[in-house]
């Protein structure tokens, strides 16, 4: 079913097209224009192109080969305090790389609770330290957002179809064939797709835990081009190659995306789970997932609460700063999400556009947008609304993951109905798209305003003195032998995060948005 | 007066042809082989399938090139006639305001009709708290209440017992009745079309035939009709 | 040329207040100079004391970050003055700069007469490392290539003290760097992008030893009344880092510029610097160093390639690191 879009919807899609081209283009082609001489691909490069396929494809495959157990498990038990587990269980991703790796090498860590253990055990210590270690932290980081993918996955199942499995007496394997397999097979490689994506750009967590030059990655080399080399074409070359790797795989999932099924149901409530032995596999999966997920952050903040009352209030007016780049940031990532979900039911474009972000260098993004801006505007003046622009583009993929099978599976089902009672666009987008949409889009802003939240990537190009976002200020505090109120400041900065998130997804998803 | 002309759809390797006219107020089962092509025929009539070839008319005006909303037709859908997540209320009222921005006396209809298919007093339930009779009086409160001239129903009873079947083609056939409409009606069951139709209209072997009376086909059928009844 | 958009301009409401007619100077500097806790604000208050002018600064992140900054900007920037290059760097940005005229003697543990870079603090790397764990720390790349202990460094291709550590091996051993770098690979428990992960790291407990200066147990000494921190004395000497300021060719405040680079030799500034960059001052203020900086090491030699022998070396030398440790 087409519906013609009005010219509204169509004059915002363009817009919003131009913004992320611009984007995404216009960066790496400002960056690329600036450039004097040749760039050369050497052995180094195609080392670090090598390391940065091989880890990204290996924390794919674990994050969502992990994710599998724990969202099928989340999605079917029902216990007290699930809600909220969900919920923090979704934290690390949007904490900040350095938050988080302080956090699980608290755990981890040579000195960590782990080792400790084991030690205790009389058995020997594990490093953390080469590839194992940035898997494991890309795991750390990725898994939340395998899980909330895979959950939305499961609670598409209609209800009648795990009603007819339990009248069918399917056990685990059969349940696994007809319902769940099938399902997986829609989700799956779009979460492999995002994780992929995301560890690509890897940068911080790569070096930090990589242990030595092995563990360059392509995002590491465009920095170093940028800094170091001042070399604008290596950085510029380095980057589209980066880009092109990104949007290989993109396309590679487009052609392994199948269709929704036509079969829906009417939310019906699904029966009750099954018991046994999947009972125990469930605990475990949900016992292991949380351990292994919070204690972590409850690592964080035990050593931060302390130093939370000592806070100066240069770091209060940060947070102030951030809690108000993240909204302008989450708006504009409504209006970006919401006109190319609308637009992506009949076209294919704006889902790759809207994707594209990921496959983006952010330091190429932001040093493409000061060149773009420097000649006209003092960049200082844009700090927020390029860092709000930016990060709303950075959220868009997530966004868009979350929106575009509900968006597809609602117009799929009643795309025929809603026009044989000849409703507009509009009253279509109210009164059929948006009920079936706002959970998926409580999940989209609330991870949007987080992830803003604790960005640290273009601002840092752009803010000028008394200008600085949390992030800034706590890494500034590290930066400054200030563990401790950098410790207090990631705190606060994992409340803030977590409290948008939770805020948004209540407010916007509602308790219970589509039944 | 519903008249094809000439009208052809193709479909991947799929076609349909069509030459034949329905005349205003008749009620027509339409039957044929599984897979003949009977869903086909009704989605292009009310406008989710393009036509590849020839025209619709209804009262000698085209109707193939309008918008589904705007062809003088009301169609249910074997599922799907209702949004699970709207009420009761609001899915009859989309029959009246695609908005759903309802006057008082819009709603006093939305409630009449709901109270004439004996659903009064479900007003707030969502679908998943109704049962299967219930959705389909439901899906007929709403053509009643658009009142179109045209009434196409692919197979939207399908999943019910025979004696709620029944009920619900009586109510089909009041409805047909109070309005006027001419109806159009795919079943599988001969007792259906007996029940409520005077004329069938085979689609066989690519081919939607003129509509005859429902006795005499019956009485002896075709040989197409023949092999689908088993006669 | 203002355009401060709504939003922006909740942000700039204060900074444009304070600008009144006064002459504005812009100074470009790594974001630790110019945090609250930095020399920055004390150095700011104190020159605008009587410059009658608005000192400005801008800290795009390190002092990596702030030279790609200024070669990004080119010749549209209206940066008067930079304060926070290391020897590392200068050669890339020597072309920019103008000369600073202050003439002031230095206490420097080298000679340094470059007409274009002033320096205002300076520092020695050293491997740090925690007293209570360890009692006898190495005295030497060799002694450390020996031993059973592990250190956190810093990568030179993101990070000043990476590329210190860089050039210090390559300064003390030369053409023997490279087998020095292949013994010191299993030592190196991790190469993170930049000093506070490392020193992060350090202080977790996951390393016995970190890359950072001879002046950071300062710090631990003097703000936490802790002294069990210590750096390391190697024999071969220690790679000096030496922060410089320098004012920009292209500046449209040329005297006031001067003035600030004098300041910046001042007492007054020099005062400041020790207990807020954890750096030695460039000048030995009159009040002298605070009691903390009394038992720190002092190394022999000081090491310190050129700028121009930094920037030459600095290529063959990365391949040497990078082949060493990718083993």
């Amino acid at each position: 079913m087409t519906r013609p879009a009005p010219a509204l919807l169509k004059g915002a899609a363009a817009l919003v097209a131009a913004a992320l081209v611009l984007l995404n283009l216009g960066a790496l082609g400002a960056v690329a224009w600036r450039a004097e001489g040749g760039a050369g691909w050497g052995a180094a490069d195609w080392a670090a192109l090598r390391f940065t396929l091989w880890q990204a494809f290996l924390s794919a495959v674990f994050s969502v080969a992990l994710a599998i157990p724990v969202a099928r498990a989340l999605a079917r038990r029902r216990f007290p305090g699930r809600g909220a587990l969900i919920v923090l269980m979704g934290a690390p991703f949007i904490l900040p790389v350095l938050v988080a790796v302080i956090g699980l090498l608290a755990v981890m860590g040579r000195n960590g609770l782990l080792n400790d253990l084991l030690a205790l055990a009389g058995l020997p210590r594990l490093s953390i330290y080469g590839l194992q270690g940035v898997v494991l932290a890309h795991v750390f980081f990725n898994l939340p957002l395998a899980v909330r993918l895979l959950l939305q996955g499961w609670a598409r199942v209609p209800g009648e179809h795990l009603r007819l499995s339990a009248a069918l007496g399917f056990g685990a394997r059969a349940r696994f064939r007809h319902v769940e397999g099938p399902m997986l097979a829609r989700v799956v490689p779009g979460a492999l797709a995002v994780v992929f994506l995301i560890c690509l750009t890897s940068f911080a967590v790569a070096l930090t835990l990589g242990g030595g030059p092995r563990a360059t990655t392509l995002e590491l080399a465009i920095y170093q081009a940028f800094r170091f080399d001042f070399d604008l074409g290596r950085a510029a070359m380095l980057a589209a190659v980066q880009a092109g790797i990104g949007l290989a795989a993109l396309l590679l999932l487009a052609r392994l995306t199948l269709p929704e099924g036509r079969i829906a149901g009417l939310d019906r409530d699904a029966p009750p789970p099954p018991g046994g032995l999947s009972k125990v596999t469930d605990a475990l999966a949900i016992g292991a997932s949380a351990l292994f997920l919070l204690v972590p952050l409850a690592m964080v903040l035990i050593r931060g609460l302390p130093w939370l009352s000592d806070l100066s209030a240069g770091v209060w007016w940060a947070a102030l700063r951030s809690v108000a780049t993240a909204a302008l940031s989450t708006a504009l990532l409504g209006v970006f999400a919401g006109v190319l979900t609308l637009m992506a039911l009949t076209r294919r474009w704006p889902e790759a556009l809207g994707m594209a972000a990921l496959t983006a260098s952010p330091l190429v993004i932001g040093t493409g947008l000061f060149l773009i801006v420097n000649p006209w505007v003092d960049p200082a003046h844009l700090a927020l609304p390029v860092t709000a622009l930016v990060n709303a583009a950075m959220a868009l993929p997530f966004a868009l993951r979350a929106l575009l099978p509900a968006a597809r599976r609602a117009e799929a089902d009643f795309a025929r109905l809603s026009a044989s009672l000849g409703l507009s666009m509009a009253a279509h987008a109210r009164l059929v798209l948006w009920p079936r949409l706002r959970r998926p889009a409580g999940f989209a802003l609330g991870l949007g305003a987080a992830l803003s939240m604790g960005d640290l990537g273009v601002i840092v190009l752009f803010a000028q003195t008394g200008g600085e976002t949390l992030p800034m200020q706590m890494h500034r505090l590290m930066g400054a032998y200030r563990s401790g109120e950098s410790a207090g400041a990631a705190v606060l900065l994992l409340a803030l995060s977590l409290g948008a998130f939770v805020a948004l997804e209540r407010i916007v998803g509602g308790r219970h948005a589509d039944t | 007066m519903l008249t094809l002309e000439g009208a052809e759809i193709a479909q991947g390797g799929f076609r349909l042809t069509a030459e034949l006219s329905v005349p205003e107020g008749a009620r027509v089962a339409v039957m044929g082989p599984s897979g003949a092509g009977k869903s086909t025929l009704l989605g292009a009539i009310a406008g989710f399938l393009p036509l590849t070839r020839g025209r619709i008319l209804w009262q000698g005006q085209r109707i193939d090139t309008l918008a589904p909303a705007a062809r003088p037709l009301s169609i249910l859908f074997q599922d799907h006639n209702l949004f699970p997540h709207l009420s009761l209320f609001d899915n009859v009222a989309l029959g009246l305001d695609p908005s759903l921005r309802l006057d008082p006396a819009q709603r006093q209809a939305v409630l009449t009709a709901l109270d004439e298919t004996g659903l009064s007093g479900l007003e707030d339930r969502k679908p998943a708290q109704l049962s299967g009779g219930q959705i389909g009086r439901a899906g007929l409160a709403r053509v009643l209440l658009r009142a179109r001239p045209l009434i196409l129903l692919d197979e939207p009873f399908a999943a019910l017992g025979p004696a709620l079947k029944r009920q619900m083609l009586a109510l089909v056939g009041r409805i047909a009745g109070e309005t006027g409409a001419t109806l159009l009606m795919i079943t599988h069951d001969p007792e259906d079309a007996r029940l409520l139709s005077d004329q069938i209209l085979v689609v066989a072997e690519g081919q939607a035939s003129p509509p005859a009376p429902t006795g005499a086909l019956l009485e002896d059928p075709p040989p197409a009709l023949a092999a689908y009844l088993g006669t | 040329m203002r355009y401060p958009t709504l939003a922006a301009g909740l942000f700039m409401a204060s900074a444009m207040a304070a600008q009144a007619q006064a002459p504005v100077l812009h100074v470009l500097t790594y974001d630790s100079f110019v945090a609250e806790w930095g020399p920055g604000p004390q150095i700011e208050a104190a020159f605008e004391a009587d410059c009658g002018c608005d000192l400005q600064f801008a800290a795009p992140g390190d002092a990596a970050a702030m030279l790609s900054r200024l070669l990004l900007e080119g010749a549209r920037t209206d940066v008067d003055v930079v304060v926070g290059l290391d020897t590392n760097l200068i050669a890339q940005a020597g072309p920019l700069m103008a000369p600073h005229g202050v003439e002031t003697a230095l206490d420097l543990p080298i000679a340094w007469d470059d007409p274009l870079f002033l320096p205002y603090d300076w520092s020695w790397f050293a491997f740090v490392y925690d007293t209570t764990r360890l009692a006898t720390p190495p005295a030497s790349f060799r002694e450390l290539i020996d031993s059973d202990l592990s250190v956190v460094i810093q990568d030179p291709r993101s990070s000043t003290p990476g590329l210190g550590l860089l050039m210090w091996v390559k300064a003390a051993y030369g053409d023997e760097a490279a087998a020095i770098w292949q013994g010191l690979a299993p030592r190196i428990l991790t190469v993170t992008p930049g000093w506070s992960e490392a020193y992060g790291l350090f202080l977790e407990g996951e390393a016995d030893m970190v890359l950072s200066y001879t002046t950071s147990p300062a710090y631990h000494i003097i703000a936490e009344g802790d002294a069990t921190k210590a750096a390391a004395r190697f024999d071969e000497g220690h790679y000096l880092q030496v922060e410089v300021a320098s004012i920009v060719a292209s500046t449209d405040q040329p005297e006031l510029a001067r003035q600030f680079m004098a300041f910046l030799a001042s007492d007054a500034a020099q005062a400041i610097l020790p207990e807020t960059n954890w750096m030695y001052p460039a000048v030995l203020p009159e009040s002298g160093l605070a009691e903390g900086f009394q038992g720190l090491i002092r190394p022999e030699p000081s090491l310190l390639l050129s700028a121009d022998e930094a920037l030459t070396l600095r290529d063959p030398a990365l391949a040497e690191w990078r082949e060493a440790l990718a083993q």
